[in-house]
């Protein structure tokens, strides 16, 4: 006997904590405080490095960049991974809260990636003597913002954005795949082109002074990045809502 | 199988004898290729050393240029429905497909490079490795427009965003396939072309699941 | 007839409850339930937008429900998922580039096991000496009466068909209504969504879908 399977029902935990009504009425409360504690965590960040910690004997004050390019590297890392985990939500469960998490993640990868890219530039220009240098890391990462500046382009390419979910879902499934491969193929065409090692772009080797302020930092950004999060995802959700009664406001319009 | 090769010969036929598309194919390919000297001027030893890379890039672009007609006109004439009930899971469908599309992209490109291997002033060792990393490289090509494709079927401009999508993952198989080359002058290319091979392998192993997902999505 | 003689159709039946159909994001149907069993062809009535074509493509599994189930009955769990149905629908899924022969023999080494005389079947869809001209060469009724050729060449016992008369004259929509017909006689089932009256001979029923959900 064949049977059709309709969409399997929430586990009922599940429910309480990601269905969508029930996600804008605990996720008021978050907002505020979040919003305090990043600004706190960034606050002590910034005076650590500024003010607390050593310049590097090679590269001086510059090194201090390192304290948002490390962070914000490994954000829009991070920010692949949720949307990974968004899109299996979405493919597996047809979740309409993964949906979401997936629509809202992209724009913040792809600016914590440019963040990247940018302060990487400005950390290398003293050091390089240019604004880019073909290095590993930074080609990877620039291949990186491509992959979310298309997934950006797939989103609003698509009219009816329940469909759009999923199927930017298969492609962030593939991408997932691809990068390790695409970071593999940088460093091996790297070392084909620059045998010799030209920059470590996580900067000095890690001591103790240098390594609380990176946590630090690390901390702030990652708390701004669920801060902004949370935010995107509400609205996002409100705009949906608004957009039903629309439709709902037309259909009741049309042949009265 | 045999619903397999039947629709390797249908692809086949159509993209035969609505031949103009071959043509078209091979033109703009040796055309970006040819815009390398015309860009840089006909400085013969630079022009043999670029020669790999704009081979290459040119081979890129072409078969992005040719994504779009493997699941669109299924899509748009309603065949995409008729697989769905065939006795060969869509997958094994679209393995189908893509196999008649590496015929239809990649052994033209193949055929015409020497064309531009000519013009280029590639010799005779460069003329063989463009050879072997264009057949090894272009089914990698093809698995992954074709995942652009499918992604982007149901779409009214889906042409335009799926090269932006094709792009960033077809970069590996570009840099595998001109490394060889560079390899080359090091002494031995047989490592670039082995990760050639075996990201071609591993790309059309699983697109089919990929595109067969995208395309029950797009068919909703 | 081509199959008349053969033996009848495997035993199936579909049934349907409690079905929630949405596409796009809107509903379309909520709380449907209908059976079926061999034999009998279920004729969808109803305005433009009601689902009728939506409820035909939940039946074909190419959508999935929102709440609800779909039971195709009697069906063998070793053989393809959905190798006992054939859909039809609107686009007739005909490449022209090939022979109408050709794409008759397409659909055949695709969804049949078995091979099939592609000649009798296409003189019983009234093409007979049509078979080697470009199908892109057809009139519409032509073009209809080649997609309808497929639940002749090859033998389903649960057909879904959506309009099946568009574009056909009163002589080809008498065919389709005899076509049907037969494939009741053989134990077949059919669910057909319609604007016009099809003359069919054998256990009918109608389902009227409403206007669109609110």
């Amino acid at each position: 006997m064949v049977q059709t399977q309709p969409k399997p029902a929430e586990p009922g935990w599940f429910t309480r904590i990601a269905h969508p009504g029930m996600f804008m009425g605990w996720s008021r409360h978050l907002v505020l405080p979040l919003s305090v504690v990043t600004a706190l965590a960034f606050a002590v960040g910034l005076y650590f490095t500024f003010f607390a910690s050593p310049a590097d004997y090679q590269m001086g004050d510059t090194v201090r960049m390192m304290y948002v390019h490390v962070p914000s590297a490994w954000l829009s890392q991070f920010c692949y991974a949720v949307m990974f985990c968004s899109a299996i939500g979405t493919l597996v469960w047809r979740h309409p809260m993964a949906d979401v998490s997936q629509k809202a993640a992209v724009p913040l990868g792809a600016a914590f990636t440019a963040l990247a890219l940018f302060t990487g530039s400005m950390w290398g220009r003293p050091t390089w003597g240019t604004f880019w240098e073909w290095d590993g890391r930074m080609t990877s990462t620039l291949v990186l913002l491509f992959i979310y500046l298309g997934l950006i382009a797939l989103w609003r390419a698509f009219d009816d954005q329940l469909k759009a979910a999923r199927i930017v879902a298969v492609l962030t499934l593939v991408g997932a795949i691809n990068i390790p491969i695409i970071k593999f193929s940088v460093d091996w065409w790297q070392t084909l082109h620059q045998p010799a090692s030209v920059f470590r772009t996580d900067g000095p080797t890690v001591d103790g002074s240098i390594l609380v302020p990176l946590l630090v930092m690390t901390l702030a950004f990652s708390l701004l990045f669920l801060t902004l999060h949370l935010v995107r995802m509400r609205t996002e959700i409100t705009k949906r809502r608004i957009r039903s009664l629309e439709l709902a406001q037309a259909r009741a319009g049309e042949g009265a | 199988m045999k619903a397999m090769g039947a629709i390797i010969v249908r692809d086949l036929r159509l993209g035969l004898r609505q031949g103009g598309d071959l043509l078209t194919l091979v033109l703009f390919f040796v055309i970006v290729g040819v815009l390398m000297p015309f860009a840089v001027g006909p400085d013969r030893p630079l022009l043999a050393q670029l020669a790999p890379a704009v081979i290459w890039v040119a081979a890129l672009l072409a078969q992005l240029l040719f994504n779009e007609r493997l699941f669109r006109g299924d899509f748009d004439d309603g065949s995409l429905a008729v697989f769905r009930h065939a006795t060969i899971p869509l997958e094994m469908v679209v393995a189908a497909k893509l196999v008649a599309h590496w015929l239809l992209t990649g052994l033209p490109l193949i055929a015409a490079m020497p064309i531009l291997a000519l013009m280029l002033g590639l010799d005779g060792q460069g003329f063989w490795l463009a050879v072997c990393s264009l057949a090894l490289g272009t089914p990698a090509l093809a698995a992954f427009g074709a995942i652009g494709a499918a992604v982007t079927v149901g779409l009214k401009r889906g042409g335009l965003v799926a090269p932006v999508l094709v792009l960033p993952l077809s970069l590996p198989v570009l840099i595998f396939g001109a490394g060889a080359f560079d390899l080359a002058r090091l002494g031995g290319s047989s490592q670039a072309l082995l990760l050639l091979g075996a990201l071609s392998l591993l790309s059309v192993t699983l697109a089919p699941f990929a595109a067969a997902l995208a395309l029950r999505i797009s068919g909703e | 007839m081509i199959n008349e003689g053969l033996s009848r159709m495997p035993e199936t039946g579909l049934g349907v409850s409690a079905l929630a159909l949405s596409r796009g994001g809107r509903d379309i149907l909520a709380g449907l339930s209908f059976s079926l069993e061999a034999g009998t062809a279920l004729m969808l009535r109803g305005p433009n937008g009601a689902g009728k074509s939506t409820l035909l493509m939940a039946l074909a599994g190419l959508l999935n429900p929102d709440a609800g189930q779909i039971d195709h009955a009697g069906i063998d769990p070793e053989a393809p998922k959905y190798g006992h149905l054939h859909y039809v629908a609107h686009a007739p899924a005909t490449k022209s580039g090939l022979s109408v022969a050709e794409n008759l023999k397409f659909w055949v080494d695709l969804l049949a096991g078995t091979p099939v005389d592609i000649e009798a079947a296409l003189s019983e869809a009234g093409l007979g000496d049509l078979g080697s001209i470009d199908a892109g060469l057809l009139s519409a009724g032509q073009t209809r009466r080649l997609a309808l050729a497929r639940l002749i060449a090859i033998r389903r016992p649960l057909w879904l068909l959506d309009e099946p008369t568009s574009a056909l004259d009163t002589a080809g929509a008498a065919w389709v209504g005899a076509l049907i017909s037969n494939h009741l006689r053989q134990g077949g089932l059919a669910v057909i969504a319609t604007h016009l009256d099809i003359a069919v001979d054998g256990n009918v029923k109608t389902l009227a879908l409403g206007g669109q959900i609110q």
